[in-house]
């Protein structure tokens, strides 16, 4: 039995603990915000938090999670009012919107790490996640918009 | 969940079904009121076409959206127009999106056409409910409809102070015939039209619970993943699919209906489905799956090797699209100091959009349920009714958000997957492609290679030109063995803008022998990034600054008559006279973007400048890159300008960001993405193998102008892809010299 919470409920797996986390989150938990992009970590739609690291769930197993706490977009804040999100809706970032759940986790990530980061910053954090519409210039913009100034 | 039922017409209903809900169908056509094109070329697909708005008995407005939505932004845009000639508060519409439906006229989410065809009738649509509305609160009132105004979600009697809110009115307007006189608003009365709207679906997206394709949950749904041939038309010679069954939630192995005949049209390709309970058994199903597959005439298919009998078509006379004066003997004339000749290469590419083609297939009663990312409902529709033997009123396909589509959600062969193995297995079944389905069984872009020659005057300037383009046609998915291009000539080949005496363009012949099919800007892709780059190379050869020696050849202020040109340019299927090619504005958005990028200011050693400029999809864009290239050939781009002409545009934040996302679209073929195929079979598979842009090889920014008109709305989500990536070359060769000529740029640089 594994064990891990999600969105800080208890969650437990029997059975295979190679099944991705990805797949765990999106066909048993249905928590279905988290995408499907690539399946090999190259593309970042299905990045979520694990003890607040960004991780690509795609090639996390469950049993990696075990003990962990596992959050998604639907759990990143209540009323979906977090920050990066609201910074999202301010410069209008999505296109089509398939990417930016995973897109947002892997900033929210990179702010809790580092609150005022530079240009250099955001691309190193951010070049893993893919957004095939092309929405980087905005992601860029508004991370330049929440950086703190560096004291 | 408002239901309803078009019944009649020229009528606009109250059913028993809504709960109380007034329920406008509005004839999208009808009256003549939008003269010209748009009306014309509507007139002939969508005779009985209408769209839908509900008002609810609290006053909100149900807006139906019948495009789909792939983050063009056309739900937000269709409820901006809708709800400014409503006069509705924009805080109580909600939007409702279409199923696939012929009374809706056309849904084909392609060719940068939704504003374009539902512009004028959407007014219409919303200006006839709002003056209902006012004739009913008059009525009501018993005053002159002409002493009463809609703004604002209320009806106002000024004279009597008296006013209404929409909501109270819905019983009053139930019923009443719709007025064949509408006018709608001037256009300086536009409240939400012209303007950046926040997007519709942002709550939705940003919090996770937008519903895309593959987020579709039915109870008791199998998920399907599929191996289909690795070469078009191979079929499966045997299966051994005892592993894959021992799979734990595993529920079943199908073999799919087998596809071993040109044309392919939109069916799907074959292969073996393995059914399971959740997609990751699967996934690991699939893998497991030991299959033969019978041999295909496509397994002789090399692109390496067929690139060289492209480029030799395009050394050979091909069949003409445009002639004008006498090419041959002003390039024979000319000799080698003015005359000048280059050959490009394209690649296949994939459009892989962000959501790997997904739909989920229900079978009840008789009656097939979809839901699909799909760019147009109705070739589902009539793809699976032929697969299937349903009649077309038995298909309901539901459009869920689709995860990105720039062509591939086009070609509806994933939904028709998904409906035969519901109507095989009797389960709901969900088909998933994996990333490696997508990027090896597409309709790809298509191969190409192409030939330029051109020569100088004694004076320096652009006096003959020939383009000669080699390319496998879309046409050959539609008709077996097609070989002459069709619609593709049009986009960026027999359409070169320029005032020069001597002009032919010429394709050769190629078979396909892959899928192919559209990809957002489709043959624009090619065409202009080898005109654009030889253009640019001829103004060098000319010693001349590439702007100046463009706008010289682009020539006068002018309305461009293609056929006195010698060409057969059909301009994207629009009126001449209500969307001319006007060189005046071609030449406007060169000058702003330029104006912009600061064209001629001095830069550090190894940065440059590149501009090109195109009009596409009747939408004049202009593009221009500066590029800083590192002795170890590694790229930055700093900044990038565009500015736009589409008309009018609806949305104009949507607009800019349709600009900049096409932009890195463009920059992804440049710099990396290449479909290449050995034996018949796609060599690449995922995102390590075909890469596309990276955030650090973004433009740091992208400014955009979009370009104030009163003219007819004109496309948007594909113009700003062609003019990219040539002037991202023609910035390269300005920084370092080195002429690109063959795409992606790779490693190139580096050598």
């Amino acid at each position: 039995m594994i064990k891990f919470t999600v969105n800080g409920e208890a969650h437990s797996v029997e059975g295979d603990g190679t099944l991705p986390l990805l797949w765990y989150l999106r066909d048993v938990a249905t928590l279905t915000g988290t995408k499907y992009g690539c399946g090999a970590g190259l593309c970042g739609a299905c990045t979520v938090h694990l003890d607040g690291e960004a991780v690509r769930s795609c090639v996390t197993s469950v049993a990696a999670a075990e003990g962990k706490a596992v959050t998604t977009i639907e759990g990143l804040a209540e009323n979906a009012d977090h920050p990066v999100q609201k910074a999202w809706a301010k410069h209008q970032v999505p296109q089509c919107g398939y990417c930016q759940p995973g897109q947002i986790m892997q900033a929210a990530a990179l702010l809790a790490k580092n609150p005022s980061p530079d240009t250099d910053a955001i691309d190193e954090a951010m070049a893993g996640n893919i957004c095939r519409c092309g929405t980087y210039p905005r992601i860029k913009a508004a991370l330049l918009d929440l950086a703190e100034p560096a004291s | 969940m408002t239901d309803y039922f078009d019944l009649s017409r020229r009528r606009f209903l109250r059913t028993t079904a809504v709960a109380g809900a007034a329920v406008f169908a509005v004839p999208l056509l009808g009256r003549r009121a939008v003269p010209g094109a748009v009306a014309s070329e509507a007139a002939a697909a969508d005779s009985e076409a209408r769209l839908f708005v509900a008002l609810q008995p609290d006053g909100t407005v149900e807006i139906t959206c019948h495009r789909s939505e792939m983050g063009q932004h056309a739900r937000t845009a269709v409820a901006q127009i809708v709800a400014d000639e409503l006069e509705a508060d924009w805080d109580r519409i909600t939007i409702a999106q279409a199923l696939g439906d012929k009374r809706y006229g056309d849904q084909n989410t392609d060719g940068s056409r939704s504003i374009r065809f539902n512009l004028e009738r959407l007014r219409l649509v919303g200006a006839t409910v709002r003056r209902m509305l006012r004739d009913a609160a008059a009525e009501r009132w018993g005053v002159e409809p002409g002493s009463c105004r809609a703004e604002q979600h209320r009806v106002y009697h000024d004279a009597s102070g008296r006013s209404l809110d929409y909501g109270e009115l819905v019983e009053a307007v139930a019923g009443r015939e719709p007025p064949t006189d509408v006018t709608p608003k001037d256009r300086k009365d536009w409240r939400y039209i012209g303007k950046g709207k926040a997007i519709v679906d942002m709550d939705d997206i940003v919090s996770g619970k937008a519903t895309f394709a593959a987020d579709v949950r039915l109870p008791g749904t199998l998920v399907a993943m599929i191996a289909r041939p690795p070469v078009v038309l191979a079929d499966v010679a045997s299966v051994d699919d005892s592993a894959a069954r021992e799979v734990s939630g595993v529920v079943d192995v199908i073999r799919m209906p087998a596809l071993t005949e040109n044309p392919v049209m939109f069916k799907p390709l074959g292969g073996v489905a393995v059914l399971a309970e959740h997609t990751w058994a699967a996934q690991l199903g699939r893998d497991k799956l030991k299959i033969n597959w019978s041999e295909s005439p496509n397994a002789g298919y090399d692109s390496a090797s067929f690139r060289g009998r492209l480029e030799a078509a395009c050394r050979e006379p091909g069949d003409v699209h445009r002639s004008k004066g006498d090419v041959e003997g002003a390039l024979a004339e000319a000799g080698d100091e003015r005359r000048h000749a280059a050959e490009y290469y394209v690649p296949h590419l994939a459009q892989a959009p962000m959501e790997p083609p997904s739909a989920t297939a229900r079978f009840e009663n008789g009656v097939m349920e979809v839901w699909a990312a799909t760019q147009n409902p109705q070739a589902d529709q009539s793809l699976i009714a032929g697969l299937l033997d349903l009649p077309p009123e038995k298909i309901k396909v539901h459009v869920t958000l689709l995860g990105g589509a720039f062509g591939r959600k086009s070609k509806p062969d994933f939904s028709a997957e998904a409906a035969w193995l519901a109507h095989k297995s009797g389960r709901p079944v969900r088909v998933q492609w994996q990333r490696e389905d997508d990027i090896r069984h597409g309709f790809f872009h298509t191969v190409s290679a192409q030939r330029l020659e051109a020569a100088l005057d004694g004076d320096g300037r652009l006096a003959a030109l020939r383009h000669r383009s080699t390319f496998p046609t879309i046409n050959a998915t539609f008709e077996a063995g097609a070989e002459v291009p069709g619609f593709e000539t049009d986009l960026g080949l027999s359409d070169a803008p320029l005032a020069i005496p001597h002009i032919q363009a010429e394709t050769g012949r190629a078979p396909a022998q892959v899928r192919t099919g559209w990809m957002r800007s489709v043959a624009n892709i090619y065409h202009v990034f080898a005109l654009q780059s030889f253009l640019a190379e001829m103004a060098h050869k000319a010693g001349r600054d590439h702007r100046d020696f463009l706008l010289e050849a682009i020539g006068p202020d002018r309305v461009i008559d293609f056929k006195a040109e010698g060409s057969k340019f059909d301009n994207y299927g629009a009126d001449f006279d209500e969307y001319p090619f006007d060189t005046g504005r071609l030449k406007h958005v060169l000058r702003r973007a330029t104006g912009m990028a600061g064209w001629g200011r001095e830069l550090p050693a190894r940065s440059g400048l590149g501009l090109a400029v195109h009009r596409s999809f009747l939408t004049y864009v202009a593009t221009v890159v500066e590029v800083a290239v590192a002795e170890d050939g590694s790229l930055r781009i700093p900044g990038t300008w565009v500015a736009v002409d589409a008309g009018t545009v609806v949305n104009r934040d949507s607009v800019r960001n349709q600009m900049e996302g096409a932009s890195v679209f463009s920059l992804s073929y440049a710099l990396h993405s290449a479909i290449t195929v050995k034996d018949g079979a796609v060599e690449q598979g995922n995102f390590d193998d075909y890469p596309v842009a990276r955030m650090p090889e973004a433009p740091a920014a992208i400014s955009v102008e979009v370009v104030d008109s009163d003219a007819p709305p004109a496309g948007v989500g594909e113009p700003g892809t062609p003019p990219f990536a040539p002037a991202l070359c023609n910035a390269i060769f300005a920084a370092t010299g080195k002429r690109i000529r063959e795409l992606p740029i790779g490693d190139q640089l580096r050598a």
